[in-house]
């Protein structure tokens, strides 16, 4: 989806503001937010759903709230969506019975281990790679209306592959609840004047991860 | 929860967005949130403060910062780490959620790295916790890969032009770290004094390591 979250090369978006000695947290509740999302999202839904939930987040609101609300809209709006909490629940804050359809539920001394294990995207099982290291490639110019992780500056440009990092689900399947469909990332690097034209830096560039769908033989 | 994913998200296309309301006081809808998941029994109190304590006080830049400060000292543990860092990470005990497949990118006095997520907030939290707000900032994110030698010098740090630079956009599961320069005259420094050194900034790439700690930032 073209959506205000892939913002690489705007350039109105004001200074970066650090902060001197940032809090991991800033208030309770952002702590508190970020803990019931990964309680609730260990495994489930996959990683690509609730990114996609926050990209449609309306583009206005998505400028003007801060991380954790962001969060908050995702995974209550899923929870909605799979029928864990109904719209009624969430407006009133009181619970009309047990969840009918509760998977496993995330306790305390299960957090250790399911950090440690992560979420690995990679998938074992044997895909021929569709490119090859050192191969000249074209980013497609493709504008898929739903999840994507091609970024729009990226599409139409010329790059080259400079390493292949495995077989790995697809984030524009995934996301929509359509499979893993496994293929090969690569990372590909774009010269700075490919992505910005001539005045860019002629030395640099950007090292996107790419999936096999999102290129294209140069 | 129901996995029947693909019906949910068709819904996506026509929905009207209105119920996305901005929580008006996000800590007391979080709060509600929360109570409701319990109540439904769909969370784990203890599994929430597990989470919360993880982050705030065990996973941080600190990890990152020894896995510098032994790239450092140790040129066969350097080696490992450039070549397969998920691997070299994992002897000193770091890997798992958001990093379960890492990169390291060396900075030399010709090569300048920079790590950036344009499209949400991609980060290697095993090394270096959870993002600042900055680098999850619309400004970060936006003109790092247009224009990251203007980002570097908000940061303070003016490269020359004959320094290349390398940005690093996390579109996929693989989370970068970038192993900075050793400063100047730090041979004396012992393996945990030189990690005292080690800043979360120099390992996103937008910063350096100065010589003592004062002058350094994040």
């Amino acid at each position: 989806m073209n959506g205000i979250h892939d913002m690489g090369g705007m350039q109105d978006m004001g200074p970066i503001r650090p902060e001197k000695d940032e809090p991991v947290f800033h208030a309770a509740w952002e702590g508190r937010m970020f803990a019931l999302d990964m309680a609730v999202d260990g495994g489930w839904p996959p990683l690509d759903a609730f990114r996609y939930q926050i990209e449609l987040i309306p583009p206005a609101d998505y400028l003007r709230m801060s991380y954790y609300e962001k969060w908050y809209t995702a995974l209550t709006e899923l929870m909605v969506k799979y029928g864990s909490l109904t719209r009624e629940e969430l407006d009133s804050g009181k619970s009309a019975g047990p969840a009918k359809k509760t998977g496993h539920v995330l306790r305390g001394a299960e957090v250790a281990p399911m950090i440690a294990a992560g979420w690995p995207a990679t998938v074992e099982v044997k895909v021929d790679p569709q490119f090859r290291t050192g191969q000249r490639v074209r980013a497609r110019s493709i504008n898929p209306v739903s999840h994507t992780r091609l970024p729009r500056y990226a599409r139409g440009k010329l790059g080259t592959i400079v390493q292949d990092h495995g077989v790995v689900v697809f984030p524009d399947a995934s996301a929509q609840g359509l499979g893993q469909k496994p293929q090969h990332v690569y990372l590909v690097r774009f010269a700075m004047r490919e992505l910005w034209g001539a005045e860019a830096s002629p030395r640099d560039s950007v090292y996107i991860s790419m999936w096999d769908d999102y290129l294209e033989p140069a | 929860m129901a996995p029947d994913l693909a019906s949910a998200q068709e819904h996506d296309h026509d929905h009207d967005h209105d119920h996305q309301a901005v929580p008006s006081d996000p800590a007391l809808r979080v709060k509600a949130l929360e109570s409701l998941l319990v109540a439904k029994g769909l969370v784990d109190r203890a599994a929430l403060d597990a989470l919360v304590d993880t982050y705030e006080h065990k996973v941080g830049p600190r990890n990152g910062a020894r896995v510098v400060a032994r790239a450092w000292v140790d040129m066969a543990y350097k080696g490992r780490l450039l070549s397969n860092a998920t691997a070299a990470i994992a002897e000193l005990g770091y890997g798992g959620a958001e990093g379960e497949q890492m990169l390291v990118v060396e900075n030399t006095a010709k090569v300048h790295n920079l790590v950036v997520c344009t499209l949400c907030s991609c980060y290697p939290w095993p090394v270096l916790g959870l993002p600042p707000v900055w680098y999850k900032s619309a400004a970060y994110r936006s003109r790092s890969v247009i224009d990251p030698r203007g980002v570097l010098r908000e940061f303070g740090l003016e490269l020359a032009d004959d320094v290349e630079v390398r940005v690093w956009d996390s579109t996929a599961e693989l989370r970068f770290l970038v192993l900075p320069e050793r400063p100047a005259a730090t041979e004396h420094l012992n393996e945990s004094e030189l990690a005292a050194l080690v800043t979360r900034d120099a390992m996103v790439g937008v910063g350096r390591v100065a010589r003592s700690r004062e002058g350094a930032h994040a």
